[in-house]
């Protein structure tokens, strides 16, 4: 055997060892940082919810909780879902480029069937709970207001379609989440509906 | 009588046996060595003034927070359902709980106070450029390691603003491109801030982030101590030394500074006791009144804002209107203060011998931090979102100007400075444009215009006026 330091060996061993320890390091490090992700029940928690919508009369409200966000399923009128286009020239945002809504939902009226509004009532401004105003010309807010969210911390206004008003503190629509009818008579909030794309990047106001 | 003929004096009347002793332990462990490498033969300079209280400061209340932090533990509950009830039980149930709590809440502003200090002790003496540049960093990283401890002990009293403020704070990261959304879902560990977070929160605040500290504060005082401390006066005490070794400017840290040291925290104590006992909560500013109502995801308080001591930082996050912009604007405005060691290359340190110029900047400097955070905390009106962003601007001229003033500029380079600076101002006043406050707008415009009148026109024609000082050879008193 030979006497002479072979450093080129020596050299690649301590590579290959360091190389290999940080490989381990890191698969090592994967269950801790897994472990931070949502648990099994928050998950579980954080599930779709179902609301029953077969006895919301039109103009009506009904508020669930879903992720620890308010949920409102709001009964458009036939005459509010008329009204949602004469309001685009007063909206910054009139056709919802924003993702603030699933696709399926990137429409006049941000909803899968018009009469039936759901969106999560928090205003992107700084995150209060709007109040909702359906009545055209409600005296709180105005002759010209033509039914909506009105949020009483800083002025934001939306339409009926959670649409925010241009001059308005708030940057963005109210989102909508996703959701789908299970039948006539119930919404599960959290689902797409079949067959859709699931491709929605959650809302800023998150 | 010299210093190692006292020190056996002292040992003899004790008898003997305490000798032994230590000679016993250094024969095993280094115990005199780094007493006397670290603290009573640590030479340091001899002029220290008023600004160097708050390092030794900081310890203490490192310390403070310590301590108290782990007698909360022992009655605190992390559960969404627990955390806020746990906190007024250890107020009202547990013996000398309020004062605990006090000390570790009122504790955690005053660090902050005495860091800042610590921090601009270091800018107007010059104490981050070479040699020290890895003692700035290190401090630096302590400052940002405060940060997240302060942020996230902030969410344990499980308050409405303490929920609201976590739930802001991790939303910002939604905004990184790709894997915002699921990074903000892995730091909470849930689709909202939850009492998973809050688990992790108190996880993170009582042993990771402590740890890091600690650690940190070694690192930094290793890093001082092998590189020898700055002075008022910016001048190497190394650089003279006598036949023994030792500079002649210098003097042991003990039992000099020691003692100078004492009469430091005894005003610092009676400034904290008297917080503690008369004003704990200091008007809202170091508890909030909102926080005393539990957290409640489904209603958000009136107004979000951090404790003062985020107060500059966050007003750089809201005046911007675009929040990514906003959020990268917050995120610059820390990570100039680390590489200030590269921006400001002037050779002479400390702000004593500067340019009349640079001393009314590092002012001007002072101030803009203040009035920042004083924006932090107001309600988010139009009005304070304008000011801000101009007084925003004055905050990261500062890191331009000092660039500016590391050497002698000719008149066309400073002229030139002043036109490029005012045509970004505008440019960006020109891409924001909002004709709703379009004359507020051109008024506040002023403020960065007199501005860079003032510390770039201004030394164009008055070059006298960013002339130095000659720097004195020895330290002097003053």
């Amino acid at each position: 055997m030979s006497e002479e330091i072979d450093n080129s060996k020596r050299h690649f061993l301590t590579v290959a060892t360091v190389v290999v320890g940080a490989v381990g390091v890191g698969m090592t490090a994967v269950p801790f940082l897994s472990s931070m992700q949502p648990s099994a029940r928050a998950k579980a928690l954080g599930g779709p919810v179902d609301i029953d919508i077969s006895k919301i009369e039109p103009g009506g409200l009904v508020k669930a909780k879903w992720r620890l966000k308010p949920v409102w399923v709001v009964q458009r009128s036939r005459a509010a879902i008329a009204e949602l286009p004469k309001n685009a020239g007063l909206l910054r945002d009139p056709d919802s480029a924003e993702p603030q809504q699933p696709g399926y939902c990137k429409n006049e009226s941000r909803a899968i069937k018009p009469e039936l509004f759901v969106v999560v009532p928090i205003c992107t401004h700084l995150g209060c709970i709007p109040l909702y105003r359906p009545e055209p010309g409600d005296p709180s807010i105005g002759p010209t207001w033509p039914g909506g969210f009105h949020c009483p911390c800083h002025g934001s206004l939306y339409d009926l379609a959670g649409r925010v008003f241009k001059n308005v503190p708030a940057p963005l629509n109210l989102p909508v989440p996703r959701y789908r009818y299970v039948n006539d008579k119930v919404v599960r909030i959290g689902e797409d509906p079949a067959g859709s794309h699931s491709s929605y990047r959650q809302p800023l106001i998150w | 009588m010299s210093n190692e003929t006292q020190k056996r004096d002292f040992i003899d009347v004790t008898g003997g046996w305490l000798h032994q002793l230590r000679g016993w332990i250094d024969a095993r462990f280094p115990m005199s060595k780094l007493w006397n490498e670290q603290v009573a033969q640590y030479y340091a300079p001899k002029n220290f003034n008023f600004w160097y209280f708050f390092g030794s400061i900081a310890l203490l209340i490192l310390v403070n927070q310590i301590v108290t932090g782990i007698f909360l533990a022992m009655n605190y509950q992390p559960s969404a359902t627990e955390a806020f009830a746990s906190v007024q039980y250890i107020m009202r149930d547990v013996n000398w709980g309020w004062l605990i709590r006090y000390l570790h809440s009122v504790g955690a502003s005053l660090f902050f106070v005495v860091v800042y200090l610590h921090m601009f002790r270091g800018v107007i003496y010059g104490s981050y450029k070479k040699p020290r540049e890895l003692l700035w960093i290190f401090g630096m990283l302590i400052y940002v390691a405060l940060m997240a401890e302060a942020f996230m002990g902030y969410l344990l009293p499980w308050g409405q603003m303490s929920y609201w403020g976590a739930q802001v704070i991790t939303s910002l990261f939604g905004v990184i491109p790709g894997v915002g959304n699921s990074l903000m879902q892995w730091l909470r560990g849930d689709y909202a801030v939850s009492g998973i977070t809050l688990n992790r929160f108190f996880a993170l605040h009582i042993v990771a982030v402590p740890l890091v500290l600690i650690g940190l504060v070694l690192f930094h005082l290793m890093a001082l101590h092998e590189v020898g401390s700055n002075n008022p006066d910016g001048i190497e005490i190394k650089q003279h030394k006598g036949p023994d070794g030792i500079p002649l400017d210098g003097i042991p840290f003990h039992p000099y500074y020691t003692i100078k040291d004492i009469v430091g925290v005894t005003v610092f104590l009676a400034i904290f006791a008297a917080i503690v006992f008369f004003s704990p909560g200091l008007h809202g500013l170091f508890l909030e009144p909102a926080n005393f109502e539990p957290a409640n995801p489904l209603k958000t308080p009136q107004d979000i804002h951090p404790l003062w001591y985020f107060g500059p930082f966050y007003a750089i996050l809201r005046s911007i209107p675009n929040k990514a912009l906003g959020i990268s604007a917050m995120g610059l405005a820390i990570v100039l203060l680390f590489l200030l060691p590269w921006i400001d290359r002037n050779p002479v340190k400390s702000i004593r011998y500067r340019g009349a110029l640079y001393r009314a900047l590092v002012g001007a400097f002072a101030l803009t931090f203040i009035v920042l955070g004083y924006i932090g905390m107001q309600k988010a009106t139009l009005f304070w979102a304008e000011i801000g962003q101009r007084v925003q601007e004055l905050y990261f001229l500062f890191f331009v100007l000092s660039w500016v003033y590391t050497r002698p500029r000719s008149r066309g380079f400073l002229v030139g400075t002043f036109l490029a600076v005012m045509a970004v101002i505008t440019l960006f006043d020109w891409l924001a444009w909002d004709p709703g406050i379009a004359r507020l707008k051109m008024v506040s415009w002023l403020i960065p215009g007199v501005y860079c009148v003032i510390f770039l026109l201004l030394p164009a024609y008055f070059g006298k006026l960013l002339e130095p000082k000659p720097v004195p050879e020895r330290v002097r008193f003053k």
